[in-house]
């Protein structure tokens, strides 16, 4: 029998970087050789988890799994990122079943809602009306 | 900047399309030149993955911003790892007021 499908990881943002690579002489050679593949959701997790100090529950409704999946993905993440620091492995963030969503905000004077793709930047006022006056949806789950 | 809207008809006075991938006419709109050019949408009457290639023509014509009444799920992911700000609005507007409403500051 098959196994059961994996449900769709949501992620905000597309990480900055593609991975790590390790630094000193002694672990080069076996660097080059060996990769770890992180995959984005677990990079994601990470970010949720220990950059936005969110708890797993939290996390995971942002992720829209559930948190026993969630603490599962977490903790192959620690595992992956600790293998690599311990044995001098290069890290690259690949794969995994995720889509990207980023957030949404709706304006109060004209009743728009809009995204905002570029997480750096802060938004000062509405791209349709620039007003001022909008908040942040919060995700459906 | 260019903004791309979603439009029933070719001309200023029509209505925005509240779909997306299945509007009429895509008016790209450039806020430094202020012209406004209307382009058909051949994938409108499409079987399936109208959404999708309406992504590629506007993606095509380096928009920043789309403003439209509805994202279907293929759409969003798409417009979002592509950095085009997507702008939903309700209820029936002019494309024409809806350039005025970029324009007002």
């Amino acid at each position: 029998m098959a196994p059961r499908r994996k449900r769709m990881r949501r992620i905000f943002n597309i990480p900055t970087i593609k991975g790590f690579k390790p630094y000193g002489n002694s672990c080069s050679q076996k660097g080059k050789r060996e990769l770890i593949s992180l995959l984005y959701e677990e990079y994601e997790s990470l970010r949720l988890c220990d950059y936005e100090k969110l708890t797993h529950a939290q996390a995971c409704r942002l992720m829209q799994i559930s948190r026993p999946t969630f603490t599962r993905i977490y903790a192959s993440a620690r595992e992956k990122i600790a293998t690599a620091f311990v044995e001098g492995k290069q890290m690259i963030i690949e794969g995994g079943k995720v889509y990207f969503d980023s957030e949404w905000y709706r304006c109060s004077d004209c009743s728009c809602h809009f995204n905002h793709p570029d997480k750096e930047a802060i938004i000062e006022n509405c791209p349709l009306c620039h007003s001022t006056n909008f908040h942040k949806v919060e995700s459906e789950s | 900047m260019k903004i791309a809207i979603t439009s029933v008809g070719n001309s200023l006075s029509s209505n925005i399309d509240e779909r997306f991938g299945r509007c009429a006419f895509f008016v790209i709109y450039d806020t430094d030149t202020k012209s406004v050019e209307f382009i058909p949408n051949h994938a409108k009457d499409a079987e399936g993955g109208a959404g999708t290639a309406a992504v590629q023509l506007i993606a095509s014509q380096q928009v920043a911003k789309v403003v439209s009444g509805q994202f279907g799920v293929k759409v969003k992911p798409l417009l979002d790892s592509l950095k085009i700000q997507m702008i939903s609005i309700k209820g029936s507007h002019s494309v024409q007021e809806i350039i005025n409403m970029i324009e007002e500051r």
